[in-house]
C-alpha cells in the first residue's frame, strides 16, 4: 500500500537580507492513508513551511513531495488533491456560507445537483444546516472554523491539511473542537495533517506526531512513545513537563546529588536522564526497595486542584518537579523546607544521551 | 455631558459645512432663478427658464463633459488598478515609498502641472519636434487642442484619486484567501476574478466617485490643453461667471450639472448594488 504523503529529504531555503536561511533542513516522512498526523513544534521550527510545501504554496529548494506515490513537487496547489484549513480560516468574506463551501466543487465544474447534495451533507456533518445564507463575519469563531473545515472537506480531498486551525478559539471551544475534529476524521476517513505548537492538542488527536525543531524532525512516533520515551532533551522539554538529570552512567546507575538513579539498559557514559513529574513519589524516609532515590529539600508546594506540584531542590542545585495526584488517600507529605526523598520505578528513567 | 460628546465632536465640522457649503448653495440656488444684469442688479423672479435655456444652448458641452468624464474615468481605472495591485501585493517593505511617489504630483500646483503638459505636447515641443524631424510623424501632427490632450490631462491630474481607494481596498484583501481559492482548484486568474476583484470593487466605486465627478466638472484641462472644439461645461460656467457676469445662467448650469451627476451616481450605485458595495466598503 502506498502512503498518502511522502516527503523525501525536503529542504526549503529563503534568502533574507542577502543571507540564505534554511527554514526546513531536510525532512523525510511518510504519512499513511487515513492517519491523523501532527507536525508539532515551536514557532519558527519549519512545521508550517513543511505543510505549505505539501499544499503546493512553497516549492522545495531540494527534495521531493509525493502524494499517493505521485511526484507533485512542481505541481501548483490548484492541481493537488489536498485541501487546507488555514490558520485564520481565510474564508471568502463576500460569500455566504453556502458559496464558501461550494467554491471548490464549482471550480471543479461539478454538476449543480451534486454540488447541492454534497454541500448540504457537509454542512450537516459540521452542524451548520440552516446557516447557509450567513456571511462569515456574522458568525462566531467556532462556526467560522467549521465553515473552513467544511469548505475543505466537501471536496473529498485525499488529504486534509490543517494549519493551527484551533489557535484562534478559546480553551473550552478548543477542547470541544479537538474531539469534534477527531470524530469528523473518523467519520470521513481522510488523512489529516495537523500543524500545531500545542503539545496537548497533538497528544489528544494524533495517531503519530513528528516533533520538529529548527527545521528538522527530532522525533517521529505515536503520542505515548513521544511522551514516555522522548528521543532528545528538546522533545522531553517541549512535550509536557520533564525533569532532566545529567551525570555519568556506570553499570546502569547514575549517581546524582547523594542519591541513585537506576537506568536499566542505559549505555555507560555521559547521559541525560528524563523522568516525568507524575512518576515520582515523594516521601520523608529513604525508600528501601530497588528504585531510583534522590534526596532533596522542598522549595515550593503549589496546590493545583487535581494535583499538587512540588519543586524539590537537590544538593547539586538541580530542581525537580513532582506531581502528586490529589487522590482520596493522598496526604500532603511535605511542607516547604522539609527534607524529602524522591523515588521512582526504574523503568521511568529514560536516557536520551547528552 | 457624556451624551452630548458625539454631537460636540461633529460640531466644528458640521458648522464648517453649514456655513461654507449649505449657505452658498442656498444662495446660488436663489441666484439661479433670478433675472437682471450686473449693472442694474439681479432680482428674484423665479425664472426657471434659466435652466431650460442654458441646457438647450450648451447641450453639446454638457454631453462632451460627461463623455470626457466617462472616458477619463475608464482610462484611469485601467491605469490605476494594476498600479494599486502591484503596490498592495508586490510593494513589500517599500509600500509607503511607492504611495508617496503616487502622491508626489500633488506637491506641484494643479495648474502648473497642466501647463507643463502644454510644453511637453507643444507642436514643436520636446516630444513632437524630434519625432517630426525624424519623419516619424507628419509635420502638421499635433496633440494640443485635441480630445486626446484634454482627456489625457484629466487622467493625469486625477489618477491618484483612483489609485488610492483601489489600493486601500486591495490592501485589505487577505492574501491567504487568495491562497485558499487556489487550494480549492482555482487557477490564478480564477482566484483573481472570484476573490480579489469582487473584494476590491468598493475601492473602484470610491475611485470612480472621486474622479468622474471632478473630471466632468473640470475646466482647467480643457482651458489649457484643449481648443474651441474641446470646451467643457466647466469652461462655460467659468466664462459666464467671471467674464460675462451672467450669474443666474452660471448658477443654473452648475445646478443642472450637479443634478445630472447625482442622478448618474445613484444609478451607478444601484446598478452595482449599493448595499453590497457600501457594506463591503464599511468593513
Amino acid at each position: 500500500m502506498t502512503s498518502a504523503i511522502d516527503l523525501d529529504e525536503v529542504i526549503k531555503e529563503y534568502v533574507s537580507h542577502g543571507e540564505v536561511v534554511q527554514a526546513v533542513k531536510g525532512v523525510s516522512l511518510s504519512i499513511a492513508e487515513g492517519e491523523f498526523f501532527s507536525l508539532l513544534g515551536p514557532s519558527g521550527c519549519g512545521k508550517t513551511t513543511t505543510m505549505r510545501m505539501i499544499a503546493g504554496f512553497e516549492d522545495p529548494t531540494r527534495g521531493k513531495v509525493r502524494l499517493h506515490g505521485q511526484d507533485v513537487t512542481n505541481v501548483p496547489p490548484n492541481k493537488r488533491d489536498v485541501n487546507m484549513v488555514f490558520q485564520s480560516y481565510a474564508l471568502f468574506p463576500h460569500m455566504n456560507v453556502w458559496d464558501n463551501v461550494a467554491f471548490g466543487l464549482k471550480q471543479k465544474k461539478t454538476p449543480d445537483a451534486e454540488i447541492k447534495r454534497r454541500v448540504g451533507e457537509m454542512l450537516d456533518i459540521v452542524d451548520l444546516t440552516g446557516r447557509e445564507k450567513r456571511r462569515p463575519r456574522e458568525m462566531s469563531g467556532g462556526q467560522q472554523q467549521r465553515v473552513a473545515l467544511a469548505r475543505a472537506l466537501v471536496n473529498n480531498p485525499r488529504a486534509l491539511l490543517l494549519d493551527e486551525p484551533l489557535g484562534a478559539l478559546d480553551l473550552k471551544l478548543r477542547q470541544a473542537m479537538q474531539i469534534e475534529l477527531k470524530r469528523i476524521q473518523r467519520e470521513v476517513g481522510i488523512t489529516f495533517v495537523y500543524v500545531t505548537h500545542d503539545q496537548s492538542e497533538a497528544l489528544t488527536m494524533s495517531d503519530r506526531i513528528a516533533v520538529m525543531n529548527d527545521g528538522l524532525v527530532e522525533q517521529l512516533a505515536g503520542p505515548r512513545e513521544i511522551y514516555e520515551q522522548p528521543a532528545s532533551a528538546f522533545v522531553a522539554g517541549f512535550i509536557g513537563t520533564s525533569n532532566l538529570l545529567a551525570g555519568t552512567l556506570a553499570g546502569g546507575v547514575l549517581k546524582v546529588a547523594g542519591g541513585r538513579v537506576l537506568v536499566p539498559g542505559g549505555q555507560d557514559g555521559e547521559v541525560n536522564v528524563t523522568v516525568r513529574p507524575e512518576k515520582i513519589t515523594i516521601d520523608v524516609d529513604e525508600p528501601t526497595q530497588n528504585v531510583s532515590a534522590v534526596p532533596g529539600t522542598v522549595a515550593e508546594v503549589v496546590y493545583l486542584g487535581t494535583y499538587n506540584s512540588y519543586a524539590v531542590r537537590l544538593s547539586d542545585g538541580t530542581e525537580v518537579t513532582v506531581f502528586q495526584q490529589n487522590a482520596n488517600d493522598a496526604t500532603i507529605t511535605a511542607e516547604r523546607g522539609d527534607a524529602v526523598w524522591l523515588s521512582w520505578q526504574p523503568q521511568h528513567s529514560y536516557a536520551i544521551g547528552s | 455631558m457624556k451624551r452630548l460628546t458625539p454631537y460636540l465632536l461633529i460640531l466644528p465640522g458640521g458648522l464648517w459645512l453649514a456655513i461654507f457649503l449649505v449657505v452658498p448653495m442656498v444662495f446660488m440656488a436663489s441666484v439661479s432663478t433670478q433675472e437682471g444684469n450686473v449693472v442694474d442688479g439681479f432680482a428674484q423672479t423665479f425664472n426657471f427658464a434659466n435652466y431650460t435655456n442654458t441646457l438647450a444652448l450648451f447641450q453639446t458641452q454638457f454631453l462632451r463633459s460627461v463623455g470626457y468624464g466617462l472616458a477619463g474615468t475608464l482610462i484611469a481605472i485601467a491605469l490605476a488598478y494594476p498600479i494599486a495591485y502591484w503596490i498592495a501585493f508586490r510593494g513589500g517593505a517599500r509600500k509607503s515609498t511607492y504611495l508617496l511617489l503616487v502622491l508626489l504630483p500633488f506637491f506641484v500646483s494643479f495648474v502648473l502641472r497642466t501647463v507643463s503638459w502644454k510644453f511637453l505636447l507643444a507642436d514643436e515641443g520636446i516630444v513632437l519636434a524630434p519625432l517630426k524631424s525624424l519623419g516619424v510623424l507628419p509635420e502638421d501632427f499635433h496633440v494640443l487642442q485635441t480630445t486626446v490632450a484634454v482627456v489625457g490631462g484629466l487622467v493625469y491630474n486625477y489618477l491618484p484619486f483612483m489609485i488610492l481607494p483601489i489600493y486601500v481596498a486591495l490592501e485589505r484583501v487577505d492574501p491567504r484567501s487568495v491562497e485558499a481559492a487556489q487550494d480549492l482548484y482555482a487557477t490564478r486568474s480564477a482566484a483573481f476574478r472570484k476573490i480579489v476583484l469582487p473584494l476590491s470593487l468598493p475601492g473602484v466605486f470610491a475611485g470612480v466617485l472621486m474622479t468622474f465627478v471632478p473630471m466632468t466638472a473640470d475646466y482647467v484641462n480643457a482651458g489649457i490643453l484643449g481648443g474651441p472644439q474641446n470646451t467643457m461645461i466647466g469652461n462655460i460656467i467659468q466664462t459666464k461667471y467671471l467674464i460675462n457676469n451672467d450669474y443666474p445662467s452660471a448658477a443654473a448650469l452648475s445646478f443642472t450639472l450637479m443634478a445630472a451627476m447625482l442622478v448618474g451616481i445613484f444609478a451607478y450605485a444601484k446598478a452595482l448594488g449599493t448595499e453590497n458595495v457600501l457594506e463591503a466598503a464599511a468593513r
